[in-house]
């Protein structure tokens, strides 16, 4: 066996499971006794043996998880331009005021005398909400943005059940939307009906104006598109929906774009979402938790996910309550929503205040166009105008030359980036889409165009090297096709 | 005000403007018409770090926490010591500030957690495959519900009536616009009827008392349906798990595995079912496999049954879900280990029971039933609990939860490792002072 050979086994073995790990008599940490007379117990039938858990050292358990962080890239330690998804800076002071005990470790069901400073919490943030989307009403209580789409969709289901208009069965969806939209849709019962967007990447109009009927339920848009671009037509998208009798979602994904520059109430949004994981810089911590506020105008205030804060004051004395709106949709948690995501996005906002805020969008969309200007000679825009917060480029040049757009992703990998979000939307070719958020400097933004300009040399002259990356990564590319065809998705015994 | 957490100065944004070749910001936004621009915000003015700091304690001093004195407050989010080195790891960087690992060459330290969490979970219940984990355990077992729905083409959910009052709402929110019946029914049923897609069980169910899995269980499988269990995760330590019980799909708060009660958020659903079953899940799930050089590595698989590939058709519409908690949920059950969870199990039951022994002496109260419990049991008193609950906290204590709608004058308690001796003595000795 070579040395190398010998090297590469124990970096393999130091990626062994918990469960391989595990020593009889080991223990990671300590209970306190009994300490009480010991009771009868239940008949043995109830009864387990044995818990297959592992059995570790303290160090090992910390040792284990602190060398697994550091096989990922973040945004602690990376730039991580993942388009839509609004990698920004999460600032350090709002996880600490998270953890303040009177929030942490504060019981869901305490009394309301016992809770009163958590509850003025997401009152004001409710307000806050509203304000900053022109809307009428929030519900804080859905935990992602997918779920506030769901528990959005609902609201429009139940308003116009209510006016027995039960006819009312299709949700138009522009073919550029996120995933989650049909999705949310489809499980709110109603069946989806798909746009066209045109030569310009806005929603086809004259289309859209054949596609509304008296079945229509409501349209669900993302604003700006996830092409990273502003409707310009939008308040006439918004017209045509409500004459034709349906209600305008809006998917708020992309709100950082918009922050203090546009009110989405005024532009004839019906209902929308924040995702507060995203604009309001909650960290994404991997995958969630997030949380999906969800904004409505006048017509759907009653129906909003149940609890909403309400203040009743009592004898002149500020008063807070939880309620739940007189026709709403019901539950969407056991409790109220992601309260440690909702503490962290109050402190974000009251941080920044007004001019903040605006800073936000202004920088975010100054960014994204710098990116746009300096790389559209060597990648394809789609859309050749102005972007807004995010841009998407086609490597559809550098697949004529054997590279696709994974291939890019990956070797960006290698140069210290994480990846742009990749073929999404599904109507772009090759599809890198890049967003570069406010909170990055531009030395860091010049660093990635210089990386991308190199990888595009890289296409002419090797393109060999750009197919094969990443090199510098734990793991090169993954086998998915085997992950799925034989799906190992747990420890299981050597003997099993 | 120059926000901390933008580094553009004046001359960066100068500079980027020529690049771009426009000669103010605002051009940049030329397709919002201009009629509808607005920047006018009312929002309190900004606040600088220390004053933040004091604004939030301000608002936390508002509230009374389960560690400010002895706390019984349970109904499905539980007052379990949250030990270190939870935080520690939760709190670091590379895990917290990451999103969903699309890249998974730069990605395997949330995949690994990930498909250890899957391993643990399904250990913990007897069952053969988690996912990565749902929004709580309320949306999982909705979510649950509409599986068994696809799996059976039944469209009617049944349930034992002992459910949690919240779980339930949760559970009709998410099936009844999809046209399913969501029905209750009686742990002393006979007969489930032979269009019914699942029984629903929770067990220790909602008042505490664990219901006869055995006996539902052969009841449901002989006409067809799943039976699906929600259970508490500490329970585990000592009670056999639903999957002993030929459960199809169980799911859980997961709460209780080093998560904080938090005011109810974030936590996590633990999801798991037979494997049969897989390709109707829902949520991410990890899957192990072998890199480009033969070197293990993890990645997100099955994916087609997701919204981002099936979108109108996926087996639901969940993408950001939990994973921060479902990390937390990880590195506990690490630490606790084998030997760990029976130990807190344990000490929850004794003590939990060893409450109820002095509290049935009192008198004027009683529990409400003799059935076996686990950490929580229904306890009736001679007066409205609120009206103890108010008397108690003015002595700094946080009793129960008022359940008169379930139980007249019932109060649900729960007891933990947090709860000592000297806390229940305490409880007990201040209840029967009140009149």
């Amino acid at each position: 066996m070579t040395n190398e050979r010998k090297i590469r086994n124990l970096a393999e073995s130091d990626r062994r499971l918990l469960m391989d790990r595990s020593v009889p008599g080991r223990s990671a940490i300590t209970f306190p006794e009994i300490g009480v007379p010991e009771q009868l117990l239940p008949p043995k039938e109830l009864l387990r043996e044995d818990v297959n858990l592992p059995e570790l050292s303290q160090l090992e358990v910390v040792r284990y998880f602190t060398r697994l962080s550091q096989l990922n890239y973040s945004v602690d330690t990376n730039f991580y331009p993942l388009g839509s998804c609004t990698m920004k800076y999460n600032p350090k002071i709002n996880d600490q005021v998270a953890s303040i005990p009177g929030l942490a470790f504060l019981h869901p069901m305490s009394m309301e005398e016992a809770s009163q400073g958590a509850l003025k919490l997401l009152y004001q943030l409710q307000g806050y909400l509203e304000e900053i989307t022109g809307m009428k009403a929030v519900s804080l209580a859905p935990m992602a943005g997918a779920q506030a789409e769901l528990a959005g969709i609902l609201t429009i289901r139940a308003y116009h059940l209510d006016r027995k208009d039960h006819g009312r069965r299709v949700m138009l969806i522009p073919d550029s939307a996120h995933g989650t939209n049909p999705s949310s849709a489809a499980m709110a019962g109603f069946h989806v009906a798909s746009i066209p967007s045109d030569s310009k990447g806005n929603i086809d109009i004259k289309m859209l104006k054949r596609m509304v009927g008296n079945d229509l339920a409501g349209i669900m848009l993302t604003l700006p598109t996830t092409l990273g671009l502003f409707e310009p037509e939008i308040a006439e998208i918004a017209r045509i929906i409500h004459e034709a009798g349906g209600l305008v979602y809006g998917d708020g994904a992309n709100m950082n774009a918009l922050l203090g520059q546009v009110k989405m109430g005024s532009l004839g949004f019906d209902v929308m979402h924040l995702n507060l994981h995203k604009t309001f810089s909650t960290p994404h911590g991997g995958g969630g938790p997030g949380a999906g506020p969800l904004c409505v105008g006048d017509k759907l205030a009653l129906y909003i996910p149940s609890p909403v804060v309400v203040r009743l004051d009592v004898n002149e004395k500020e008063r807070f309550s939880f309620v739940r709106p007189e026709r709403s949709i019901g539950k969407v948690g056991a409790f109220h929503g992601n309260f440690g995501v909702l503490v962290r996005a109050y402190a974000y906002i009251r941080t920044l205040g007004a001019d903040g805020l605006k800073q936000i969008s202004e920088d975010a969309v100054l960014n994204a166009n710098y990116l746009m200007t300096r790389l559209k000679d060597k990648y394809d825009v789609s859309y050749d105008r102005v972007c807004m917060h995010e841009v998407v480029l086609s490597a559809r040049k550098q697949k004529e030359r054997g590279v696709r757009g994974i291939d890019i992703a990956k070797r960006l990998l290698d140069y210290g980036f994480h990846a742009p979000t990749m073929y999404f939307p599904l109507i772009v070719d090759e599809a890198l889409m890049i967003e570069p958020t406010e909170t990055e400097t531009k030395e860091t933004l010049d660093d990635f165009i210089d990386a991308l300009l190199a990888i595009d040399q890289e296409t002419m002259v090797t393109p060999e090297l750009v197919t094969g990356a990443p090199y510098t990564t734990p793991v090169s590319r993954l086998d998915e096709v085997l992950a799925a065809r034989k799906p190992d998705l747990g420890w299981k015994p050597l003997n099993d | 005000m120059v926000s901390p957490y933008n580094p553009n100065t004046s001359a960066d944004r100068l500079e980027i403007l020529r690049a771009i070749g426009v000669s103010s910001v605002q051009e940049l936004f030329a397709d919002v018409p201009f009629e509808y621009r607005d920047s006018k915000l009312e929002l309190p003015s900004s606040l600088s770090e220390m004053e933040l700091l004091s604004d939030l304690e301000g608002l936390a001093a508002q509230n009374r926490h389960t560690l400010q004195g002895p706390s019984f407050l349970g109904a499905g989010s539980y007052n379990h010591y949250v030990p270190s080195v939870v935080q520690a790891i939760a709190s670091r960087g590379e895990f917290l500030t990451a999103y969903t690992p699309y890249q998974p060459e730069v990605s395997q330290g949330t995949l690994q957690v990930a498909y250890e969490f899957q391993t643990l979970i399904g250990q913990l219940f007897n069952m053969d495959v988690a996912n990565t984990g749902l929004y709580d355990g309320a949306t999982s077992l909705a979510e649950a519900a509409l599986m068994a729905c696809r799996i059976t083409k039944r469209y009617r959910v049944a349930y034992i009536d002992t459910l949690s009052p919240a779980y339930k709402d949760v559970l009709e929110t998410y099936t009844i616009p999809q046209g399913i019946e969501v029905y209750g029914v009686p742990n002393s049923m006979e007969v489930l009827s032979s269009d019914t897609a699942c029984l629903i069980v929770q067990s220790p169910n909602f008042l505490g008392y664990m219901e006869d899995l055995n006996l539902l269980g052969g009841l449901v499988h002989k006409t067809g349906a799943l039976l699906i269990v929600s259970t508490d995760p500490i329970a585990m330590g000592m009670f056999r798990p639903p999957g002993d019980y030929e459960a199809d799909i169980v799911v859980a708060e997961g709460q209780p595995l080093g998560v904080p009660v938090g005011f109810g958020g974030p936590y996590i659903g633990l999801f798991t079912c037979k494997s049969e079953y897989l390709r109707q899940m829902p949520g991410r799930i990890v899957g192990r496999t072998v890199d480009h050089d033969g070197r293990t590595g993890y990645v997100l698989t099955l994916q087609t049954r997701e919204q981002h590939i099936r979108r109108e058709r996926a087996t639901s519409n969940i993408c950001t879900s939990q994973a921060l908690i479902s990390l937390m949920v990880t590195v506990y059950l690490a630490l606790v280990g084998k030997r760990g969870i029976r130990r807190l199990s344990e000490i929850c039951y004794h003590r939990a029971h060893y409450a109820a022994s002095l509290l049935v002496e009192i008198p004027g109260y009683s529990t409400f039933s003799n059935g076996t419990f686990f950490k929580e049991f229904v306890l009736e008193c001679p007066l409205p609990a609120r009206d103890i609950n108010l008397q108690l906290l003015d002595r700094g204590i946080t009793g129960g939860l008022d359940v008169n709608h379930l139980v007249p004058n019932g109060m649900l308690l729960c007891f933990t490792e947090q709860n000592t001796r000297q806390d229940i003595e305490l409880l007990v000795n201040t209840l029967a002072g009140i009149r």
